[in-house]
């Protein structure tokens, strides 16, 4: 790694009509580093990358790449310079193979039109190689896990003679073991010289995989720092600008009587007699490597899918779970990972979001009580203050916190006992996680009983009362407060 | 109340501004008519383009519904033909009026039904279900017709077209009901809100502890039935029920639903639009002939104005962004 710095971006400035998204930011990029780039949503973390790769325009500013000033016109253009960006959607299609991706738009041809498979393959392979990876370039996409999918953009880009690679949150949808190997690969292209810019909300892997770190807030440069001799709080207290004295405000809460019994549960989606219990005022953390079941866990107890044995009680009663209607009447509601595909109907407001698991307290005969709903919906966004111009506002326009709050607040309506929340802060800034958090807090004060699936290790630790790991289907442990470390844990997802 | 200003403001320009952009494009076109023949404006003609709207207008208040589900249903027409020959041969047969007439409607919501079971219970894709019924109604319809008209009827029943309630003839009548119910169906009731959300997004719907399979069957169902309303009116109009009826409505009835607003992706969409949609179609058919333009040149023409009508809308929603 030299010092030179392959690209500079000076006092970059970005205006959207009515909004300053940056001003005066600083940037710099060494040849070989890994450079973390730091900062809670609206930060401008998106926006600055989205000017390097020609996505957007900046305003103003000064971008120096080579020591040559350069406009970078479009991310075609981008990608001629070099600069190439791995989004959290990978671009890939699905039914093509991962040679046919790697040199899609770029196929080699023998004739004009006509492609020349075997070219492809070979070529394909040696992308492949180069990395250090064995994957076969005649499989189809789909067929790829997550992580290997994340591998082939990076071998398309590569092939592409990126010099200067983005990854945004390469690590959401990775497990412990895929990070890994990630960082495996991240290694070996810094060998080769190139240059990584590295956004991700998780603090652990920074320290692990950064060389230095440049922090903005509220589309400022607060300053560019080497992760060595850095420590987790002070950059917190850098993004934030305030002393986040506790990451997990967890409170205690005296624990009150079981609402939900689960004994023997087993599915055909691959759980494996399952049995435990939750109480209430509890935060039951359920941890666990991605496939070891504990979204299918979710969704057996939500009624989504066919119990094949075992029983349901929801407090001593035995409950028959055949469909979410029914899981809601038993007072369960489910948060899922993934707001916008599965938890809210974005075209609709927020009000008819809010109240749509429980239409039936809003309606008689069929017909609905406009005035009663808007009075319920009204109620919950100002209690969990979700910043909305009108009840009628479609939530597409809603900020991502605010509709993890609509979410909430729909089960808030249904006064479910039960919350199943998976991955609830995943993709969410330090700000909004804690407001998660406490949000969490208020409900199990109010007695209400949490089952937290969650792929972050600290906020298991951080924000669990008792916490189960599943491994294949089933419990393998159970840890009781205090007894969980992260190390016990991972050991016993992983079976040693 | 103060917030409740607020609150209908928000709710007036999300449900209603498309709307009023779909208006002035027809007050455009009746001015223009206007404008170029004197007998465009008169009571009389614009009674006629009312009744011609009817038709197409009360099939696609059902494709406004199975729109906004994110399905389609090319069976409209098909099932206004077998549910015409059905209830007209039952009125030969001699079943009293009442029963005749609940046969028609009734033929078309068995169909919808067995749409909507396809699709919710067969999985299959709304388009295959409803292609596949398209051509089973319209072969159901030639089978028991042996592919002949069955024509002439009471007088009771055709006074279902002939007749008026203080000038205006019974099928506008007919048909402003229906629109009147399904506005309030889609804007005050559980079924309504449903159809919204399940279009809008079908997971999260089922997650909110939505009957999404009970609630698709019933808009099918509710296509098929209003279907069979539109073949009651049209056999009573023609004093024919004809197998061949209802040619390419399904197609008309999607471009009124389109024209009005209604998005092909779902979870959004008005019968207001759909009604006004329906009344452009119609108010260009009536002056396109009343210029003696040639039947030719007006499906150009109508082909035209669909087209425009989505571009302009894609580009307004896409400014608007």
């Amino acid at each position: 790694m030299t010092d030179a710095p392959v690209l500079e971006m000076r006092h970059i400035r970005k205006t959207f009509p009515g909004v300053v998204a940056l001003d005066d930011v600083d940037f710099e990029l060494r040849r070989g580093e890994v450079h973390i780039l730091l900062g809670e949503n609206g930060a401008g973390k998106s926006t600055l990358m989205k000017i390097l790769s020609g996505a957007y325009q900046k305003s103003a500013g000064q971008i120096i790449f080579d020591d040559a000033e350069v406009e970078i016109k479009n991310p075609k253009h981008a990608q001629t310079l070099g600069i190439s960006t791995i989004y959290q959607e990978f671009n890939l299609i699905p039914h093509l193979s991962v040679g046919e991706n790697i040199f899609l738009g770029r196929e080699p041809a023998r004739m004009p039109g006509l492609i020349d498979q075997r070219a492809i393959f070979q070529a394909a392979t040696r992308a492949l190689n180069d990395l250090g990876l064995t994957l076969d370039p005649r499989r189809l996409v789909k067929e790829l896990r997550v992580a290997e999918q994340q591998m082939v953009e990076v071998a398309k880009a590569l092939s592409l003679d990126a010099r200067i690679l983005i990854m945004d949150e390469p690590t959401a949808a990775l497990t412990e073991h895929e990070i890994g190997e990630l960082f495996t690969t991240i290694r070996k292209l810094k060998e080769k010289g190139v240059s990584i810019v590295y956004i991700s909300h998780r603090m652990e892997e920074l320290f692990e995989i950064g060389d230095r770190v440049t922090v903005l807030r509220d589309g400022r440069t607060v300053g560019t720092y080497d992760v060595r001799g850095m420590s987790k709080s002070e950059l917190i207290r850098l993004m934030v600008n305030r002393e986040l004295t506790e990451l997990f405000p967890k409170e205690r809460v005296t624990r009150g009587a079981e609402v939900l019994r689960v004994e023997g549960l087993s599915t055909k989606d691959g759980l494996k007699d399952i049995s435990f219990s939750l109480h209430k005022g509890e935060v039951l953390g359920i941890s666990g490597l991605l496939g070891a079941g504990r979204t299918e866990l979710a969704r057996a107890i939500f009624g989504l899918d066919k119990i094949t044995s075992g029983t349901i009680y929801i407090n001593g009663e035995r409950r028959r779970i055949n469909s979410p209607r029914a899981a809601i009447n038993s007072g369960i509601g489910f948060l899922t990972e993934d707001r916008k595909s599965q938890g809210l109907v974005l075209p609709l407001s927020v009000k008819e979001n809010l109240c749509l698991p429980s239409v039936d307290k809003f309606s008689s005969w069929g017909v609905m009580d406009s005035g009663k709903e808007e009075r319920a919906a009204d109620g919950y966004v100002k209690e969990l203050r979700i910043k909305t111009p009108n009840l009628n506002q479609k939530v597409v326009f809603l900020s991502g916190g605010n509709q993890q709050k609509v979410v909430l607040s729909k089960w808030l309506c249904c006064e479910a006992e039960v919350f199943i929340f998976d991955e609830p802060t995943r993709g969410v800034d330090v700000g909004a996680k804690t407001e998660i958090y406490q949000l969490m807090n208020r409900l199990t004060a109010a007695g209400v009983a949490i089952i937290m699936i969650s792929s972050e290790m600290l906020e298991v630790l951080g924000m669990s009362d008792r916490v189960l790991v599943m491994r294949a289907g089933s419990i393998a442990c159970e840890f009781n407060d205090g007894e969980a470390t992260q190390e016990r844990i991972l050991q016993c997802a992983l079976g040693e | 109340m103060r917030s409740r200003g607020i609150i209908l403001r928000g709710n007036f320009l999300s449900h209603y501004g498309r709307q009023l952009g779909t208006l002035s494009g027809l007050l455009g076109l009746v001015v223009v008519l206007w404008a170029l023949t004197p007998h465009f404006l008169t009571v009389s003609n614009l009674l006629n383009v009312a009744e011609q709207a009817t038709i197409i207008a009360i099939v696609a208040v059902g494709m406004t519904f199975v729109i906004i589900t994110a399905g389609i249903d090319l069976s409209v027409g098909s099932v206004l033909a077998f549910a015409g020959v059905v209830m007209a041969s039952l009125l030969h047969a001699g079943l009293p009026l009442p029963l005749a007439l609940a046969a028609g409607l009734g033929t078309g919501l068995l169909c919808g039904v067995v749409n909507g079971l396809l699709i919710t219970v067969g999985r299959l894709p709304p388009f295959i279900a409803t292609l596949g019924m398209m051509s089973v109604a319209r072969g159901s319809a030639l089978m028991f017709t042996e592919g002949r008209p069955i024509s002439g009827f009471p007088e009771s029943f055709r006074s279902l077209a002939t007749g008026d309630v203080m000038g205006i003839p019974v099928p506008v009548v007919i048909m402003l009901v229906v629109y009147a119910i399904a506005h309030f169906v889609l804007r005050r009731t559980k079924l309504g809100r449903y159809t919204y959300a399940i279009g809008g997004n079908e997971e999260a719907a089922l997650l909110s502890g939505i009957n999404v399979k009970l609630y698709k069957t019933m808009v099918y169902g509710l296509a098929g039935m209003l279907s069979g309303l539109a073949a009651i009116l049209l056999t009573a109009r023609l004093n024919s029920a004809q197998p061949i009826a209802g040619m390419n409505y399904e197609l008309d009835a999607i471009a009124a639903t389109v024209i009005g607003g209604t998005s092909l992706l779902g979870g959004e969409g008005t019968v207001v639009g759909t009604l006004i949609g329906a009344l452009i179609m119609a108010v260009l058919r009536n002056g396109l002939n009343l210029l003696g333009v040639s039947s030719f040149i007006q499906q150009v023409v109508i082909g035209s104005v669909i087209i425009a009508a989505v571009l302009i809308d894609m580009w307004l929603k896409r400014r608007g962004k």
